[in-house]
């Protein structure tokens, strides 16, 4: 043993060998590097996900909070109710016009005692022109308290708002034609006194859009029902649709160029980018079938044909997972094939099929480019629907359409409002997908 | 009687077929059930779905050409001198449409009787305003034949309507009849019931077809159509991108390479992004990471999987595009004058490679781990280190199902839209500084048809002649992906 390592030439020859030469060292090395990269690779991912929801979450957050101030507001008779009978058409002619003094009278008196350079009428720029529609719909519902003084709780304009959420600052109303210095000076003021607050903004998540010009104003809570009605057309077509092609394809479709053809087709459609999808509905629904346009149905169908495949390739895997032996259990004691299937197999494999179903949904609530051809974007979703038949066939906005809208919107306050509206978006699919994994690992069996 | 209605009588109908003709078994049995081939169920099955389904079949055969024979016979009633200018007939036709649903409206709500509807052709403003009144507001003024046509369209859905009725109850009643006579104690219901419902699963299984016909037949349709308004050869070769939205025709250059060049920067720079990260990730997570590491890092990437892409757009349009601004912008922090503004190919493809990550990692991750064992196991014997193991031997073995991999992701990349609608630009322009604001084909696509309800014009045509381009890219990179994929697998399974 000795004679044969004796002749040939050691490269470590006088070294021991518990130190490592160059080659090795220039290897370990690379080894560690390449470790290195894989780790930073994950790190750099990581970092990525972190910074996105931190994006989503600092600029979101503050969507959810709105700027009120309290004012008592002197329902004067003389303007609002010449007669002084209560009737209710004549109270109904006064416009939101003439309930602009009341609210001016208020402001004022909201502002007594604080020194401030502005004129009394300036004074009411600090509410939201939505302020006098508020005290007019008030009066209307409660005419019996005109005369009397009665506590409002009204929004600020956009600007006090982004002034309270740090957004505006004093240099940025320079330019400013709708608010001065002065009137932050007043608002610190105010804030003081406790008349004016930021307080959670319920009207954020049930409200409806508002025009472009009172961000503060606007509220997903519509657009919420346009995505609920469209999941809904999605769950009711996609999911007996989607488990009937996958029960031909898996258990009875025979080997042939139909099935082949079939195949073929759902691998294709789910890799079909979803903007043709938008085109097919638009040619399809709306330029073929004259169905309406903006309305959650037609959504609804053009995602149903978008999450089909999805569905599709997860029922097959459910059902591909239930073993033979219970087919054959159900064929051996005389069960004819459909029996055997929709007996036994189905069940077995449903909540594969359930868990499969939840996530193409969340998919297709997340979806926005085919709702921008077939026009749920543009259309500004103020009115909710009045009933089950108008929330289906009325136009109306869908969440991520709405976000994208308001993204496009030129007033800044409106970014605030789409991060508020991804929130609410990726809080929905984020309890979709945990209901999905909780139905796996609550159901799912092994066999 | 509305649709909604009629449907409800076929399914009474079908449930009346169900009792009548499980009664009518049961009764030939002699009431004992062994003396019947099927269980009784099937035989109620049997009437209910004949007295179903022809009638359903009837009524979606009629409303679909319902329409079409109306439209073909009114649109004649249209003179060609009387399309205004720039108008179209499938615009007339609109416009009769609405005024006939206006008329049926009216006479709905009592706001007309139908004799005042006969008459209404005398006062044509009138008529404007008390449609205006039940809230059909009109764009154009109604001329003559615009109102005799409506008039014509309201008589034929009339009687289209009624006929309609009859001929779907009359159907389900036939239906009904027929299976409820071939009831007897030696009919095969299950076997009859079992094939309609193996139909009804080849019906759902065929749609699949019927998209992707839907699909290409839509867009091929008006592709052509938009051929015959501009030329295909400058469509596809002219270097610029400039529609006009003033004029109806002239004047818009269409050219889709600035689109196509726009679309394959930015995936290239997002491919660039998450081809190196996506790929090492994967190997790390399944050649080196532990198993706590790997439960604990592999959901979250697959987290960015999950999120919406209008999230994405936003986050390219809020926070990615000014931030390169601040670096690379005229007062950036390297001080140089590179990017004008936030939407620029950078931004759009920087925070698509994001996106792309776990695609391109999780697809990997299955290739990596597909490669048998005992290849692995070959190298590390001989004394290759682990690195070395991965770039020598799994690497290759594995590239052909990488490379299907990195294909589906471009095809992904290309096809994608709300990023590089929020975060591209609207400019179409040819130019290799990656900070320049460009734009893609998606994007066009969404910008040429969003709230145009109005196919005639070859700015909004153009749309589909994009969306078959894509179409093609897409489907071809992905059929060469899956056909690089499946030609690996068959080597090692």
């Amino acid at each position: 043993m000795t004679d044969a390592t004796h002749g040939t030439p050691l490269r470590n020859k006088g070294k021991s060998i518990l130190e490592v030469d160059a080659r090795t060292k220039k290897r370990n090395a690379a080894e560690a590097r390449f470790k290195g990269y894989g780790i930073a690779a994950i790190g750099i991912s990581l970092f990525f996900l972190v910074s996105l929801l931190i994006a989503i979450i600092s600029n979101g957050i503050p969507a959810f909070t709105q700027t009120f101030v309290n004012v008592e507001v002197e329902l004067l008779e003389e303007k609002l109710d010449k007669n002084g009978n209560r009737d209710i058409a004549d109270i109904k002619k006064v416009s939101t016009f003439g309930y602009k003094p009341l609210i001016e009278n208020a402001m004022v008196k909201a502002a007594e005692g604080i020194e401030t350079e502005l004129s009394d009428k300036d004074l009411s720029k600090i509410l939201s022109a939505s302020a006098a529609a508020i005290l007019r719909d008030y009066v209307i519902a409660n005419p019996d308290q005109i005369g009397e003084t009665v506590e409002f709780r009204l929004l600020t304009s956009s600007r006090v708002d982004g002034y309270m959420k740090g957004r505006v600052v004093r240099e940025d109303l320079a330019r400013d034609k709708n608010l001065d210095a002065a009137h932050l000076d007043l608002i610190d003021v105010m804030v003081e006194r406790g008349a004016v607050e930021r307080v959670f903004n319920w009207d954020f998540i049930t409200g409806s859009d508002a025009s472009e010009s009172r961000p503060e104003q606007a509220g997903i809570g519509v657009s919420m029902l346009g995505s609920f009605f469209m999941m809904l057309v999605v769950l009711v077509l996609a999911l007996p649709i989607g488990v009937a092609a996958s029960i031909y394809l898996e258990e009875f479709a025979p080997q042939n160029r139909f099935t082949d053809l079939i195949e073929v087709n759902i691998s294709n459609l789910a890799a079909v980018p979803s903007i043709v999808f938008g085109i097919l509905g638009l040619a399809v629904f709306i330029q073929f079938a004259h169905l309406p346009q903006s309305a959650p149905i037609v959504g609804g169908l053009t995602l149903t044909l978008m999450t089909l495949p999805t569905i599709v390739i997860s029922t097959r895997a459910s059902l591909k997972a239930v073993p033979p032996s219970i087919r054959d259990a159900a064929l051996g004691v005389g069960a004819s094939k459909m029996q055997a299937i929709f007996h036994h197999v189905l069940p077995l494999a449903m909540p594969g099929i359930l868990t499969g179903t939840i996530i193409g949904l969340a998919q297709a609530l997340g979806e926005t480019a085919p709702l921008l051809l077939i026009g749920m974007v543009g259309y500004i979703a103020t009115n909710y629907p009045e009933g089950v038949t108008s929330g289906f066939l009325d136009p109306n906005s869908a969440m991520p359409a709405q976000i994208y809208e308001w993204a496009k919107r030129a007033d800044p306050a409106f970014y605030e409002r789409a991060w508020g509206g991804i929130i609410v978006l990726l809080v929905f699919l984020l309890t979709m997908n945990l209901i999905a994994i909780i139905l796996r690992r609550r159901f799912e069996r092994r066999w | 009687m509305s649709n909604v209605m009629l449907v409800l009588i076929v399914l009474g109908l079908g449930v009346i077929g169900f009792v009548l003709g499980r009664g009518r078994a049961m009764s030939a049995a002699g009431g004992d059930r062994r003396n019947l081939h099927s269980l009784p169920m099937y035989y109620g099955a049997n009437v209910g779905l004949n007295a179903v389904v022809p009638a359903m079949l009837v009524l979606f055969a009629w409303l679909i050409v319902q329409p079409m024979v109306i439209n073909s016979s009114v649109s004649g009633m249209i003179p060609e001198a009387e399309i205004a200018e720039g108008s179209n007939l499938s615009l007339m036709m609109s416009d009769v449409r609405r005024v006939a649903e206006g008329l049926d409206l009216a006479v709905g709500q009592g706001a007309m009787t139908e004799a005042e509807t006969r008459s209404a052709g005398e006062d044509l403003d009138g008529l404007r305003d008390n449609l205006a009144g039940v809230g059909v507001a009109l764009g154009s003024d109604i001329t003559d034949s615009t109102f005799a046509a409506a008039q014509r369209y309201r008589v034929l859905a009339g009687t289209g309507h009624l006929w309609k009725t009859i001929a779907t109850i009359t159907a389900s009643l036939i239906g009904l009849a027929v299976a409820y006579r071939m009831t007897s104690t030696t009919f095969r219901a299950r076997n009859v019931v079992e094939r309609g419902i193996l139909m009804v699963l080849i019906a759902a299984a065929s749609i699949a077809i019927l998209t992707t016909l839907g699909i290409v037949l839509s867009l091929i349709f008006n592709t052509v159509e938009f051929f015959r308004l501009y030329a295909a050869s400058d469509f596809f070769f002219s270097l610029s991108w400039n529609p006009s939205f003033s004029g109806r025709g002239g004047g818009s250059e269409l050219g889709i390479l600035p689109l196509l060049w726009g679309t394959l920067y930015i995936s290239f720079i997002a491919l660039l992004v998450a081809v190196p990260i996506g790929l090492f990730a994967a190997i790390y997570l399944s050649e080196y990471a532990s198993k706590p590491v790997r439960a604990f890092a592999k959901p979250l990437l697959e987290l960015l999987a999950g999120i919406p892409t209008i999230v994405y757009g936003l986050f390219a349009l809020l926070t990615v595009g000014p931030l390169l601004v601040s670096v690379f912008g005229r007062d950036g922090a390297l001080g140089v004058d590179w990017m004008q503004g936030g939407t620029a190919v950078m931004t759009a493809g920087l925070v698509m490679g994001i996106m792309l990550i776990p695609f391109v990692s999780s697809l990997s991750d299955d290739i990596i781990n597909a490669v048998p064992q005992a290849m692995r196991d070959g190298s590390l014997g001989l004394g290759a280190t682990h690195s070395e193991t991965v770039r020598q031997v799994i690497l290759p073995a594995a590239l052909p199902g990488i490379v299907g991999a990195i294909l589906l992701a471009a095809s992904r990349a290309i096809g994608e839209t709300m990023i590089v609608v929020l975060g591209a630009g609207a400019a179409a322009r040819l130019s290799m500084n990656p900070f320049d604001a460009m734009t893609t084909v998606t994007a066009k696509i969404v910008s040429q048809l969003t709230g145009d309800s109005d196919f005639a014009s070859p700015e909004a045509l153009v749309a589909f002649a994009l969306g078959i381009t894509l179409f093609v890219i897409t489907l071809g990179l992905n059929v060469f992906a899956l056909f690089i994929v499946r030609k690996y697998r068959e080597q090692y399974e």
